[in-house]
């Protein structure tokens, strides 16, 4: 898999890795991908000419816990590891959202540490799915959470109208920055001093996430006890799965009928 | 053999246990020196090397706006103003900013770089791409998070932008290699827009620069639609192509 995967990323132009649009349709314009993703309104990303956009069923949630196996992420003083703190994380946040009607689809299940390429691999085989990685933060205001949307990324100008993999998170960053508010929206609730909306970060595992994806970041592993974490995840959990469910009257598939997924 | 064959061997022997015994701690103490004035050496090129640009006193001072932690607001940066001599070369002036700004503020607290990074090399492209390469220090010594590592390159980002207009966009290097992350989060292959506001490149840069990072001002995220947020990809760079050759079909 790892080889796979590998060989996917390393060409631009080979079809499997290619999410949508379809061979031989129009490809989007340049910056269409870019320019409107500030204000957060659904779908305004992806309407490229003569493609007409989908609406599409949001079905999967793939949750990534980050980091594991021989990265442990971040570390506290008290021996805090984020590995292993985001994969409990991840059980929670995999019930609220099953609750939901989700169907939960995990990077990774036990500390294994795939690449930033398998992860999001895992992903872009999904069809009707929204990519979630979890994070906890070395800095910031203990007990605060922050949703990271993807920085603009260069607009896709294959001919082909495939989308390279390494840029295959420029045609959902609208989606992304309207899944990121609802989420964050919702945490800013839960969570006091907390960012009321979605924060924009060039973060390396969404850019290469064909779906609308955020990475979540709690703080931080400085707390003494890891109980003052483990207290936030029913929050984090309820937060994800209502920001989830909330998005899912937005979520238009980019792209032409036919097209994947 | 004779006796006397082995007498002369045995005496070699002897001999050459001797010398030796006389020589093996004097080579041994010659090499120990020698290794400390390599050691010596390498340290004092290093250290030559690495050695943060002189201000000049004969340049015009400047006022320099250096992006350190606020120590109000969490996770944000606020523009500090310092009285600096820097010189007109956007190169040189560059290097000035970035020690001064990895030299770090009064309160440690409100550092953004961890304070054993080094600038290691900086050099400007004609089409405004820079290229500033770090010690190994700045991904080693980072808190390792996306709030963390977005700090360091975004006051590196800013810092530039409102100092030296010369710059479009920046590539971060870590001791001369290209990285696929600061320390496990931010991406580092591609480039970071550094001039949010191309048209004017040459003319002063505005004191109230577009904050679309700041976690404070998430508001402002809206109204400063087009131009992308400093410590964006930039568009005309795809994330990569500095590492790999274009893939052919």
């Amino acid at each position: 898999m790892a080889l796979l995967v590998a060989v996917m990323a390393s060409s631009s132009q080979t079809p499997t890795q290619t999410q949508q649009p379809a061979p031989g349709t129009t490809p989007p314009p340049p910056g269409a991908a870019a320019a409107p993703s500030q204000g957060g309104v659904a779908g305004s990303v992806v309407a490229s000419p003569g493609a007409s956009a989908q609406q599409g069923a949001l079905n999967v949630v793939v949750l990534d816990p980050a980091h594991g196996g021989t990265d442990p992420g971040a570390r506290g003083t008290g021996g805090i590891r984020e590995s292993e703190i985001v994969l409990s994380f991840a059980m929670e946040v995999r019930r609220a959202l099953e609750q939901q009607g989700f169907q939960v689809v995990q990077t990774r299940q036990g500390n294994e540490n795939p690449s930033f390429d398998d992860r999001s691999a895992t992903a872009n085989a999904q069809r009707g799915a929204v990519f979630v990685t979890l994070h906890i933060s070395s800095t910031g205001l203990p007990g605060t959470a922050r949703v990271y949307v993807n920085s603009e990324l260069p607009p896709v100008t294959d001919s082909s109208g495939m989308i390279p993999w390494d840029r295959a998170q420029a045609p959902f960053l609208g989606l992304s920055r309207t899944l990121g508010d609802f989420v964050q929206g919702f945490l800013a609730q839960r969570f006091k001093g907390s960012p009321e909306t979605a924060q924009t970060a060039s973060v390396r595992q969404l850019r290469t996430t064909a779906a609308p994806a955020i990475a979540v970041e709690i703080s931080s592993v400085t707390v003494e006890d890891r109980a003052e974490l483990d207290r936030m995840a029913p929050g984090i959990a309820d937060s994800i799965a209502r920001g989830a469910s909330a998005f899912r009257p937005s979520y238009v598939v980019p792209g032409t009928p036919g097209a994947l997924p | 053999m004779t006796p006397r064959w082995k007498f002369l061997f045995a005496g070699g022997l002897v001999f050459i246990l001797l010398a030796a015994l006389i020589f093996v701690p004097i080579l041994r103490r010659r090499m120990k020196r020698a290794a400390k004035l390599q050691q010596q050496s390498e340290e004092q090129a290093r250290r030559e090397l690495t050695q943060p640009i002189t201000i000049n006193p004969g340049d015009p001072r400047v006022k320099t706006k250096l992006f350190w932690a606020s120590d109000t607001i969490d996770s944000t940066l606020v523009p500090v103003t310092v009285d600096l001599p820097l010189s007109n070369d956007p190169v040189l002036r560059s290097k000035q900013v970035l020690n001064t700004l990895l030299a770090g503020p009064v309160d440690a607290e409100l550092r953004t770089l961890p304070p054993d990074a080094l600038l290691l090399a900086f050099y400007l492209l004609p089409d405004g791409t820079a290229i500033a390469d770090f010690s190994e220090a700045l991904a080693t010594s980072i808190p390792s998070g996306i709030v963390s590592e977005q700090l360091a390159v975004n006051s590196i980002t800013r810092t530039l932008e409102a100092n030296v207009p010369q710059v479009q966009r920046l590539k971060i290097l870590i001791h001369g290699q290209e990285m696929e992350t600061l320390a496990g989060h931010l991406d580092l292959t591609g480039t970071f827009v550094v001039n949010t506001n191309p048209a004017q490149a040459h003319a002063k840069p505005a004191p109230t620069t577009p904050s679309t990072d700041n976690a404070a001002a998430p508001a402002t995220d809206k109204t400063t639609a087009p131009t992308p947020a400093p410590g964006a990809l930039t568009p005309d760079k795809a994330p990569g192509k500095l590492a790999q050759p274009q893939a052919k079909p």
